[in-house]
């Protein structure tokens, strides 16, 4: 399977999902960088090896759980000192939904 | 200057302080970071006050630990509490930790100093330190030559003398190759092997932290005081760190070293093959057999990391928008102000990767990308363990060529890339591998030659890495 030439349309598409703005200058340059690492990957993307299982860690390592008590964590004033906004003890946002109509 | 093991035997002795020591290195640090820029902060004033308690606590009669009165220098993405941790981007710039990573709480109960926070490509992405937000680290055996990266501040620190130790990140090669162009020894452990708590996470499947300095049997020494088991970190081994000190003296006669054909033809200078051919001869002549090895899969390496570290990346880096920690740029709704902090905060190669990754992941592509570069790691791990048959360890170079300009890689992000085609097989397949500098380049400029073991193998691989730094030329500098 051939994967399609990346165009400038999707790379605006993809900075739309990354949550980038990226100029028209900056949409040509990475289409075509973007375009360069694609087609060196062509050799990956090429390899018949559907029964392969795939590698995460060295090592056959199972979930890890611990006892179910309660630990020490974050201070929450330090926490929150280092937020850009903040009232209540709370994480401040600007408004998630639009007007009412 | 002295080294690691040399300074703490010193301190814990009472022949010196740690003050003194620390005084030192601070003065060599101020006298050179004008022109070198390794690091984001100095802490000077933390660390003279840690200087004092390792001293008070050998007037005492305690013992202050392996690592007492020694400077150390950490790269700027391992988070230190109250002491601003930023990445070297803009998006974290005065950002201070609400806690350490397990390595800080280690060393500074070893006895260590920590002395500065160094600089590195931005999220440790790239090859030079140029990526760095605040502006790029310089090699200090020629100033107009890159130190590499991404770990070039911790590297440049240890060869300028502002420390005998540091520690950087590695996920492709951002300590092996960094260590190998400033002439210095820098080693990867094996995944797992030391805990990733409180790094700033690049690629979690890749990343690990390890030691930086001038010396392998320093390099020993604070491996085994920042490994070991951490419960804070679920992928960390059971166990205690791997016990390498022990092996270094033990010579290499009978043992068995590779030389991977894949990464010492193509691509790599010749003076460079000349250096690690130098090397292998030595270990012949300490009584190791050396003979041609070959890990075929390894041609894969570049391409499927470029998939999978972007990929992780991308996933990682969606946390920095503006809500709880750095930079905020406002906007009229919530999306706006995502997207003015993520534009306005992040760097032009970090943007290039979130991109990639973002691609690589979307709807359509996962498989072909992301999922087949994770079934590639199983052929290299399946490639390295048919090697690791007939071989103890393998040898390599560390990087296709010495340090290079400013500038003569930026252009062409691919040409970058290919500086760590050498060091990205040992991510891929979570083992260790050390650079140990030997000898120069055409240019003078210094050579690494790479160690690289099986999983969990680094005593064998500190071994062979022990008797090539016993053979290698005395440096100029």
């Amino acid at each position: 399977m051939a994967v399609a030439q990346l165009t400038r349309e999707e790379v605006a598409h993809v900075a739309r999902l990354a949550r980038l703005e990226l100029s028209e200058d900056e949409l040509d340059t990475f289409t075509g960088q973007l375009a360069d690492v694609l087609d060196h990957a062509a050799d990956v993307e090429a390899l018949e090896i559907d029964d392969v299982p795939p590698t995460a860690h060295p090592l056959p390592l199972v979930n890890v759980l611990r006892e179910d008590v309660v630990m020490p964590s974050l201070d929450r004033v330090e926490v929150l000192a280092a937020a850009p906004h903040v009232e209540d003890g709370r994480f401040v946002v600007p408004r998630i939904l639009g007007e009412a109509p | 200057m002295s080294t690691a093991l040399e300074i703490a035997a010193a301190v814990r002795a009472g022949t010196t302080t740690a003050r003194k020591v620390v005084e030192e290195h601070l003065a060599v640090a101020s006298a050179r970071e004008g022109e070198l820029h390794a690091c984001n902060l100095l802490m000077t004033d933390d660390a003279l006050a840690a200087a004092d308690a390792v001293d008070e606590a050998v007037a005492r009669g305690d013992d202050p630990g392996p690592l007492a009165g020694v400077p150390i220098a950490l790269k700027d993405n391992m988070c230190t509490r109250g002491v601003p941790t930023t990445c070297s981007s803009k998006i974290l710039e005065g950002w201070t930790p609400p806690y350490n990573a397990t390595v800080v709480d280690r060393l500074r109960a070893a006895g260590a100093i920590v002395i500065a926070k160094t600089n590195l490509d931005e999220f440790a992405m790239g090859s030079s330190t140029e990526n760095s937000a605040f502006g790029p680290t310089r090699n200090p055996h020629d100033p107009s030559r890159v130190p590499g990266g991404s770990s070039g501040g911790s590297a440049a620190a240890v060869a300028a003398g502002y420390a005998p130790l540091a520690l950087g990140s590695d996920t492709g090669g951002s300590i092996r190759q960094p260590a190998a162009l400033c002439g210095v020894v820098g080693m990867k452990p094996t995944y797992g092997a030391v805990s990733r708590y409180g790094l700033i996470a690049f690629a979690s499947s890749l990343d690990q932290i390890g030691p930086f300095a001038t010396t392998v049997a320093d390099a020993a020494a604070l491996l085994e005081v920042i490994g070991g088991h951490d419960p804070l970190d679920t992928t960390s081994i059971a166990g205690p760190a791997p016990a390498v000190t022990a092996e270094l003296g033990r010579g290499v006669e009978g043992l068995r070293v590779g030389v991977v054909q894949e990464l010492s033809g193509e691509g790599i200078d010749p003076d460079v093959a000349a250096r690690v051919g130098e090397a292998s001869d030595a270990l012949t002549a300490a009584g190791a057999k050396v003979e041609d090895a070959s890990v075929p899969a390894c041609t894969f390496g570049l391409s499927a990391y470029y998939l999978i570290a972007p990929a992780e990346a991308s996933s990682n880096l969606a946390r920095f928008d503006g809500v709880r920690y750095g930079l905020r740029v406002d906007g009229e709704d919530i999306t706006e102000m995502y997207n003015r902090t993520r534009t306005a905060g992040f760097g032009a190669e970090v943007k290039r990767r979130i991109m990639l990754g973002t691609y690589a992941l979307s709807a359509g592509y996962y498989d072909a990308y992301y999922g087949k570069a994770l079934k590639v790691r199983t052929l290299i791990a399946r490639d390295f363990a048919a090697a690791y048959e007939q071989f103890d360890v393998l040898i390599s170079p560390t990087a296709p060529t010495t340090a290079f300009a400013f500038g003569a890689k930026t252009e062409n992000p691919l040409s970058m890339y290919l500086s760590d085609v050498c060091t990205i097989p040992s991510n891929l397949a979570g083992h260790p591998a050390i650079s140990g500098p030997f000898g120069t380049g055409d240019d003078g400029l210094p050579v690494g030659v790479q160690v690289l073991a099986p999983a969990l193998g680094e005593p064998v691989m500190f071994r062979v890495a022990a008797a090539i730094e016993a053979a290698a030329p005395r440096s100029a500098s």
